[in-house]
């Protein structure tokens, strides 16, 4: 801000690349650095005490070395933190960058902010990716972005507590279980459960349908039985006991049930779950573009795709994964998740979000949800 | 230049620094923030100076809620911390002895860690089945429904605990400056402990009473790391929604127009407050 603020802040729209910029040739011009510097969010990638080991491959046969940062805490705050930066026409410091289709995703296109991919050198990519990574809603030719892991909102639940099995959304506004109802921060989530509960398609949506859920929402607050709106702290507060029911992301339920927490459950509900992808792209002025896209094409491989599946437990964007972590790495429980290599049945049950069509259309659904939220 | 002119330049030019540093750190910012709570538009197209005045008539009635409950929170909190710190800055200050400076290091080691850390060990403490309150469960003290996490307890009780230190510090120093013999004095007129304690003790602490309140007061009214960690639905203070609407929603008018209602606000309360309690004792503390 600072002088510019006394008479108005710059709009952060077309401060990226100018259109008609030739990107054939700026990609011919572009070689391998050596460096690699990746931002993603936590717990999202395999791990063992030495590191990653796919990324210790990556490194080794490329001769790059990967700066991983799992820095990005949720969407908007990560946005928050970088948008100044990309706005002031700077680099951010990350080669690759991680984040899920939504507003912040769909600025980060409006203001050329991300360097389209080269596709002739994403050929694990094209062979390989799964149908739900491949011309999504949000990003039709998959020129910005291919998918990193994909997750599946549904709902988290303590099946010795509840004392039942939980089978619709329903159950979250049951008030027999006041004040130990977990539901989520994030507005688009929130938003888009409480229309699924009443039936309505989040995809088709609009601001009377938006109303309608934020009614359903704002009742289940004012009969107490919503314990708290969380981030991705939802988890910890169902792993201690705090909420015995929750909306729940299938992966962190997953991870749970691994590391000590076997009594916790996950369920796509009756009505449906929500399906959403988390995407690998490149920041516009980034030092190291080209280790950024063999490192994304790297973890298209099905081999390295699988210890990357068979560890974060979300659902993999390559299918071909699924056999050998069924064989080679020997888990069957991953290989045959229905949540990580997900059924037609499960499929069926998925819905996408509704795609915010200009700032007004995200403002207004800000402006129904926050309220409930923060109250 | 006569040495007469001199002299009557020397006391601006030693305060020429602080102007300096004050004007661009602190005036020049004020003046950003009011010009954007006038403006409007949106962060993708950018925005405006439109002297939007209504603005900060709508911030009013659309956060009152969240407006009075910081007062409130804040209020208590700085009470309870008053009322639990005056005992042990007595204490410490009257019957510490050699062992002053070490109680005074023990009182404020837990400080030293980050605050956001604290809240969250709380989080932990506090927990539905967590130590505290899965041991009273388990004995059946209390039932099994109950929780302290995500009500406004727990809230007024993050901030209370943060505050403690802000509190100690100044009670401790107007405490321990107080002249002893004065007390003794007191004692061979035949006051009782009693009146010793209110007639001479509690009015000579009073500036370190004054300025333990402003300094909580202020913090904990505009604090939002309690209410984000320790609270539930609806005990959102007016700190979140200024973070949520800067942060989340990039919405910088509606925020520039909180932060400035709130300062405003914490002024005027103070001003009224330093008029009615704090000047006066301060200055009877002074003659």
């Amino acid at each position: 801000m600072g002088a510019l603020s006394a008479c108005g802040i710059a709009g952060t729209r077309d401060t990226g690349w100018k259109s008609g910029f030739d990107w054939d040739s700026w990609w011919r011009r572009q070689e391998r650095q050596g460096t690699l510097d990746f931002a993603n969010w936590p717990l999202y990638i395999d791990r063992t005490k030495d590191g990653s080991p796919t990324l210790n491959d990556f490194s080794r046969k490329y001769g790059v070395t990967v700066n991983y940062r799992p820095v990005i805490q949720d969407n908007a705050s990560f946005f928050a933190q970088i948008s100044p930066v990309l706005a002031a026409e700077q680099p951010i410091g990350y080669d690759l960058v991680v984040i899920s289709n939504g507003w912040e995703l769909t600025q980060m296109i409006e203001n050329h902010w991300l360097v389209p991919l080269d596709h002739s050198r994403l050929p694990n990519f094209e062979r390989y990716a799964g149908a739900a990574s491949r011309a999504p809603a949000y990003d039709p030719k998959n020129e910005f972005t291919v998918t990193w892991q994909s997750g599946i909102t549904g709902i988290g639940y303590d099946p010795e507590k509840t004392g039942r099995e939980i089978t619709s959304l329903k159950d979250l506004y049951d008030p027999a279980f006041a004040g130990r109802v977990g539901m989520m921060s994030d507005n688009t989530e929130l938003g888009s459960t409480g229309m699924l509960v009443q039936g309505i398609e989040p995809v088709s949506s609009g601001p009377a349908e938006w109303r309608q859920a934020a009614e359903v929402l704002r009742k289940q607050r004012d009969d107490g039985i919503v314990r708290q709106y969380y981030d991705q702290g939802y988890i910890k507060a169902l792993q201690q006991g705090d909420t015995i029911i929750s909306m729940a992301w299938s992966g962190d339920v997953f991870q749970a049930q691994v590391s000590g927490n076997s009594n916790l459950k996950f369920v796509v509900p009756e009505e449906g779950g929500m399906i959403w992808h988390d995407n690998c792209m490149i920041p516009y002025r980034a030092a190291h573009p080209v280790d950024a896209i063999e490192w994304m094409d790297y973890s298209y491989r099905p081999e390295i795709q699988a210890q990357i599946s068979d560890w974060v437990n979300y659902v993999s964007p390559v299918p071909d994964a699924k056999p050998i972590i069924a064989d080679q790495l020997d888990d069957p429980t991953v290989a045959d998740s229905p949540l990580v290599f997900p059924s037609e049945a499960i499929t069926k049950q998925l819905h996408d979000y509704y795609d915010f069509k200009s700032v007004g259309d995200h403002e207004e659904w800000t402006s129904i949800f926050d309220p409930i939220i923060q109250s | 230049m006569s040495s007469s002119l001199k002299r009557s330049l020397t006391p601006y030019l030693l305060g020429l620094p602080t102007a300096l540093w004050l004007g661009i750190f602190f005036v020049v910012p004020l003046l950003a923030i009011l010009s954007v709570s006038l403006m409007t538009g949106n962060a993708l197209d950018g925005y405006t100076l439109t002297w939007n005045f209504s603005i900060f008539g709508d911030a009013i009635s659309t956060y009152s809620t969240q407006f009075l409950r910081s007062f409130l929170y804040g209020g208590i909190s700085t009470a309870v911390a008053l009322v639990a710190m005056y005992p042990v800055a007595y204490w410490v200050a009257f019957y510490g002895g050699r062992f002053k400076s070490a109680l005074l290091f023990l009182l404020l080691l837990p400080f030293f860690v980050s605050f956001v850390i604290r809240i969250i060990a709380w989080q932990f403490i506090l927990a539905d089945d967590g130590i505290v309150l899965g041991t009273l469960k388990d004995i059946g003290v209390v039932p099994e429904s109950m929780h302290v996490l995500s009500t406004p307890s727990a809230v007024v009780a993050g901030l209370t605990y943060d505050a403690l230190p802000f509190m100690l510090l100044p009670l401790y120093v107007s405490l321990q400056r107080i002249d002893r013999s004065q007390i003794e004095a007191a004692a061979d007129l035949y006051a009782s402990k009693y009146d010793r304690f209110r007639t001479v003790i509690l009015p000579l602490s009073a500036p370190g009473i004054y300025a333990g309140i402003v300094l909580v007061a202020i913090t904990n009214i505009g604090d939002y790391v309690s209410a984000a960690i320790l609270g539930g639905p609806s005990t959102t203070m007016i700190g979140n929604v200024i973070q949520t609407q800067y942060v989340q929603n990039a919405d910088y008018p509606i925020a520039s127009a909180l932060a400035l209602i709130l300062m405003a606000t914490l002024l005027v309360a103070m001003g009224v407050y330093a008029k009615v309690f704090g000047t006066r004792t301060l200055q009877e503390h002074a003659t």
